[in-house]
This record gives structure tokens, sequence and C-alpha cells, in this order.
């Protein structure tokens, strides 16, 4: 297919940009990959195919500790698709955005993750279509090949407790929390969501503290 | 392992869904301010429940162990912007020592 020289430069621009970043998703798609093959992990062909196909680092790290915390697929199930639930607003926002056929759409909207979400944004509201597929291409590979690499190297390494890998999965998740925390209310609801899950634990099966922590999003529903 | 596949398959096909349903269904019309807020904090929400319950544990009842350990260390790389594959492997490092050493 031969593409037009301002689609061919957005394209590339949202590749070059996305290069920094893939790296980083590159090596938190080896953790990903060393916690799944390890003992008590999800093994290494799921996981690989789950970089492949649901591409939500958070998502898939919330079913991989719920899996290994002994929780059923269920849980585990629920839990994943109620963090990945954000996608639908950013989903609404960028439809009028993504260009060609209705497949083609649904394709690129199939490459929108945090990170070439923000490297297609032009500022004002304005997202351009070619800059994000550029960006998530990239950062598709980057988590991918990351999962394969670490899967093979995970699959050497043995009991994750001796080197203190069960404690990776909750520095992870704060990682991941910290930014997210940009005003009180989501701090509340953070708070809230810690202090459900915490009482719940010691009562219910893995993984059903983690959904039931989803009630304290309806904070929201209180006008400010 | 069969239970590994069904995790794969139903979280891979709900988050395609999710993420063609705008595309598809709504085309450009937002949703209501008050959908929109819920779903911006289940992440939060969702994240601490996992911080929290990642860190103390699988079982009743609850359990303070080498991993509060780590996830302390885990919090100070934070504060001093360690980037995150840094502060993953803080953590772990800083449990495994625990470990050795006898702590939790």
């Amino acid at each position: 297919m031969e593409l037009a020289p301002p689609i061919r430069f957005e394209l590339r621009r949202g590749a070059v940009t996305a290069i920094p970043l893939a790296i980083a998703v590159g090596l938190f798609g080896v953790s990903f990959g060393v916690l799944s093959a390890s003992t008590g992990g999800m093994g290494a062909l799921p996981a690989i195919v789950m970089s492949a196909t649901t591409f939500a680092g958070s998502a898939q790290f919330a079913a991989a500790s719920v899996l290994a915390g002994g929780g059923g697929p269920l849980t585990a199930i629920v839990a994943a698709l109620l963090l990945n639930a954000r996608y639908l607003p950013i989903g609404v926002s960028d439809a009028r955005v993504l260009v060609g056929a209705r497949r083609a759409r649904v394709g690129q909207a199939q490459l929108v993750v945090d990170e070439s979400w923000a490297i297609a944004a032009r500022g004002g509201g304005e997202f351009d279509a070619h800059r994000l597929v550029g960006a998530g291409v990239v950062l598709w590979c980057a988590w991918v090949a990351g999962t394969v690499i670490g899967v093979l190297g995970g699959e050497a390494l043995g009991d994750p407790a001796s080197l203190g890998l069960d404690a990776a999965f909750p520095a992870l998740f704060l990682a991941l929390l910290v930014p997210q925390l940009g005003g009180p209310r989501t701090i509340v609801a953070a708070v809230l969501g810690a202090a459900i899950a915490v009482a719940l634990v010691p009562f219910t099966p893995a993984g059903v503290p983690i959904i039931a922590a989803a009630a304290a999003a309806l904070i929201g529903l209180v006008r400010r | 392992m069969s239970e590994s596949w069904t995790i794969v398959i139903a979280v891979g096909a709900g988050t395609m869904a999710i993420k063609a349903a705008g595309p598809l269904l709504l085309g450009s019309r937002p949703l209501p301010a008050s959908v929109q807020r819920v779903v911006a904090l289940l992440a939060p929400a969702l994240l601490a429940a996992l911080v929290a319950t990642a860190a103390l544990g699988v079982g009743q009842p609850l359990l303070i162990d080498a991993r509060m350990i780590g996830l302390g260390a885990a919090a100070l790389a934070l504060v001093l912007r360690a980037p995150v594959l840094l502060v993953v492997v803080i953590a772990a490092a800083t449990a495994a020592v625990a470990r050795l050493i006898g702590l939790g």
C-alpha cells in the first residue's frame, strides 16, 4: 500500500516518539514473563498469548496476581476487566479521530494503550490516528518481545519467593497507582479501595476483595 | 494450566470488546458525566486494593512478612523518582535479603 507523505510522516513520528517508552514497556513485559513462567504462574505460552491479545499491563498483572494468590479464574477475569474498563471512555473519546472503514477503526482502537494515547495527543483534545498506530505498533512489539524474553528467563529461575518475586507484585501495583493519584477524589477512592480489600481478605477467597474494592469508585456518583 | 487459558481467552476477548465498543457502538456521543467519573476512579481503587492484597497476602488471617519490607523499599524508591523497573527490582531484592537474614 502506497501511503501519502503526511500519513507516512505521522506514522514514523509516532513510532520514533514511542521508542524510549517502548524500552520501558519491554522491560515491564520481561517482568510479566518472569512472574508468569515461575512456579505458581500462569505458564509460558498463556503469558505470551495474553500479552499479544490483551496488551494491557496492569490488567495482566492483576490477573496473574489473583492466580498466584490462589484465586479462581472467574475472580481473576473480573478483576482484570474492571481495570480495563477505563478503555471504554477512552474509546468513546477517540472514536471521532480514528480513520478508515469500520474494521480499520476497530483495529486502530486495539492499539490504544495509555502510552500510545499520550503520544497521539496533539493538545487541545485533538488526536492523530496515524501517530497512534505508529506508536501502538512499536509498543505492542516491545511488550510481546519483552514477555517472550521474560518467559525464557523465568523458566530458569524456579521458586519466586526465594528471589523476592512475590514482593514484585505489590511494588509494581504501587508504581502503577502513584501516577493515577491526580486529585483528592482519586486519593479517597484509592484509600477506600485498599480499606475494603484489607477488611475482606481474612473472610473471602482470593480475588474477591479486589473486585469488591471497585465499589469505592462509586464515590464518583457524588457531585462536587 | 486450563485455568490459565480460560483467563487468557476471557480477558483478551473482553479487553478487545471494551476497546472496540467506543468506535463501534457509541460513535462520538460522550458517556454521561456520572459514569465517566465512576470509571475514572476504578483504576486507582483497584490498584490500591491490589497493592494491599498482594502485600498482605493470600489468606486468612492477615499476614505481614518480607513482602511488606519490600513494599516499603519500593515506596522509598518511588519517592526518589526511580523508574518502574528499578522500583520492582529493589522491592524483590529487599524482600529476598530480608528472607535470607530471617525476617518474615
